[in-house]
């Protein structure tokens, strides 16, 4: 089973469909002990992460996806889930959760795209994932696939840390993590089948890590 | 690269599928969810929903068609008409759209932008505009005119103004469609898409006047649209969207083509 972390952040029940077209058991859930028997968490989010941290930190839940993260559970950040696992956001300058070294940037819509042509900002449509690491999460897809973007900010992790990039007026970090904890700022549950197919690659590492404990 | 997006507007009435003038002569043409689910197959960028009742009635009928897409399709969808509070706003959301577009709702009360903009960010929240072609004036000094109720109602706001106070407002996207162009299937008005898209940062959907792919194409490179919103092209069957997409391709502009 996997949990979808619940704090108000938006796109949870988005990602409850997709795991449910995909046959995935799944909960919507903040509760810990639930949290805790889970396979794996996915830690979702829309909108500012200035909000997301204070629903978070209202709640104490900051403190609850930390200790499961130590706990090295298996994580999977979407969106603004996967800006604030970072340290800092320049959104609402926001402390975020400091797990992966790194903050997260404002687009600058003077840069340009391949036609020379300013950016627009949100970076918002489908865009293209150039890995720089092997991931379990990208196995069978194809790497030419596009995925669904829609954000105003970008993450910049230290390098190590660097999974996928994509081209909009900068390369960028999309993809970012280590094994077990990923985070993809794109949406999987939006993404069509590329995306439907990393989410069942996630649900796939996470049986197999249950499976080893 | 960032795609350039091709977007099928679903016309919905009392739960159907339908296409005709606007508000008037509308024709039966389906069942929007199978529908969506066809064009999800092959390989819509994302889905427009309008509800052309927009009825309190027929309000259930509309949001129950929603909820079924949600579960059906995984990319995203937005759904337009009837949007006049936030509440409005959050039942959309709530049966599963990703993005809500406020029109004349917009028109007569610009706060509803802030306002859905601070409650859902703006990355939610789409501004559809109906363009008309007057005589430049000092009212309207671009000479498009914003216009409500399928264009017959003159709101003496020049629409680059409008597009500019809707982004200020924290508008994520706009959707803009031309009255003049709207179903003569002789193409966008790039004029008007492109005096918009300049003036402002955020993305702009090119509407009204799709005939042929190339049309399409000029939208996002003269016209410098990041979508183009489709309608009767694919509707009757003339195009595939997959045809439009590779039409696209060829003629140089990056489309998604993995799906």
């Amino acid at each position: 089973m996997l949990a979808i972390f619940d704090y108000k952040a938006g796109n949870q029940t988005s990602v409850h469909r997709a795991l449910e077209h995909l046959g995935i058991p799944n909960r919507i859930t903040n509760d810990p002990e639930i949290l805790n028997n889970a396979q794996g968490i996915i830690f979702p989010g829309v909108g500012a992460a200035g909000q997301a941290m204070d629903e978070l930190h209202s709640a104490g839940l900051d403190e609850v996806i930390k200790s499961l993260i130590w706990q090295n559970k298996p994580v999977l950040g979407i969106c603004v889930g996967c800006q604030i696992l970072l340290d800092y956001s320049e959104e609402n300058d926001t402390r975020a959760l400091k797990i992966i070294p790194g903050e997260c940037r404002l687009f600058n819509p003077s840069w340009t795209d391949y036609e020379n042509v300013p950016i627009r900002v949100p970076h918002m449509g489908w865009n293209q994932v150039e890995l720089k690491q092997e991931c379990e999460l990208f196995a069978g897809i194809d790497p030419d696939a596009d995925f669904y973007f829609v954000h105003s900010y970008y993450p910049a992790p230290s390098e190590e840390y660097v999974i996928g990039t994509t081209r909009y007026g900068i390369d960028f970090c999309s993809v970012h993590g280590r094994k077990g904890l990923w985070a993809v700022q794109f949406h999987p549950e939006k993404s069509g089948r590329p995306g439907l197919k990393l989410l069942k690659n996630f649900h796939t590492y996470c049986q197999e890590a249950a499976h080893a404990e | 690269m960032l795609s350039k997006r091709v977007i099928p507007c679903l016309d919905v009435r009392n739960g159907r599928l339908t296409k005709g003038v606007k508000f008037e002569g509308n024709v039966d043409i389906g069942d929007p969810v199978e529908t969506a689910r066809k064009y999800y197959e092959d390989g819509a960028d994302e889905i427009v929903f309008y509800d052309i009742t927009a009825s309190h009635e027929a309000r259930g009928i509309f949001l129950d068609v929603v909820e079924k897409v949600a579960s059906q399709i995984f990319i995203p969808f937005s759904v337009g008409g009837g949007i006049n509070t936030v509440s409005d706003m959050r039942d959309v959301l709530v049966a599963g759209a990703e993005k809500v577009s406020v029109n004349s709702g917009a028109v007569k009360n610009p706060d509803i932008i802030s306002e859905g903009a601070a409650r859902f960010g703006s990355q939610c929240i789409v501004l559809g505009m109906d363009v008309k072609r007057v005589e430049k004036s000092e009212a309207i000094p671009s000479g498009f005119e914003v216009v409500i109720h399928g264009g017959r109602k003159y709101m003496g706001m020049d629409a680059i103004e409008w597009a500019k106070t809707g982004e200020a407002l924290g508008a994520g996207e706009i959707c803009l469609n031309s009255i003049d162009a709207d179903g003569t299937k002789n193409g966008y008005d790039i004029e008007l898409t492109r005096l918009v898209a300049k003036s402002v940062t955020i993305p702009v959907i090119a509407s009204g006047g799709a005939g042929s792919p190339q049309h399409m194409v000029e939208a996002v490179t003269t016209g410098r649209a990041t979508a183009a919103l489709i309608a009767s092209i694919v509707h009757y069957g003339e195009y595939t969207i997959a045809d439009l997409k590779k039409h696209m391709a060829e003629a140089g502009v990056q489309t998604r083509s993995v799906w």
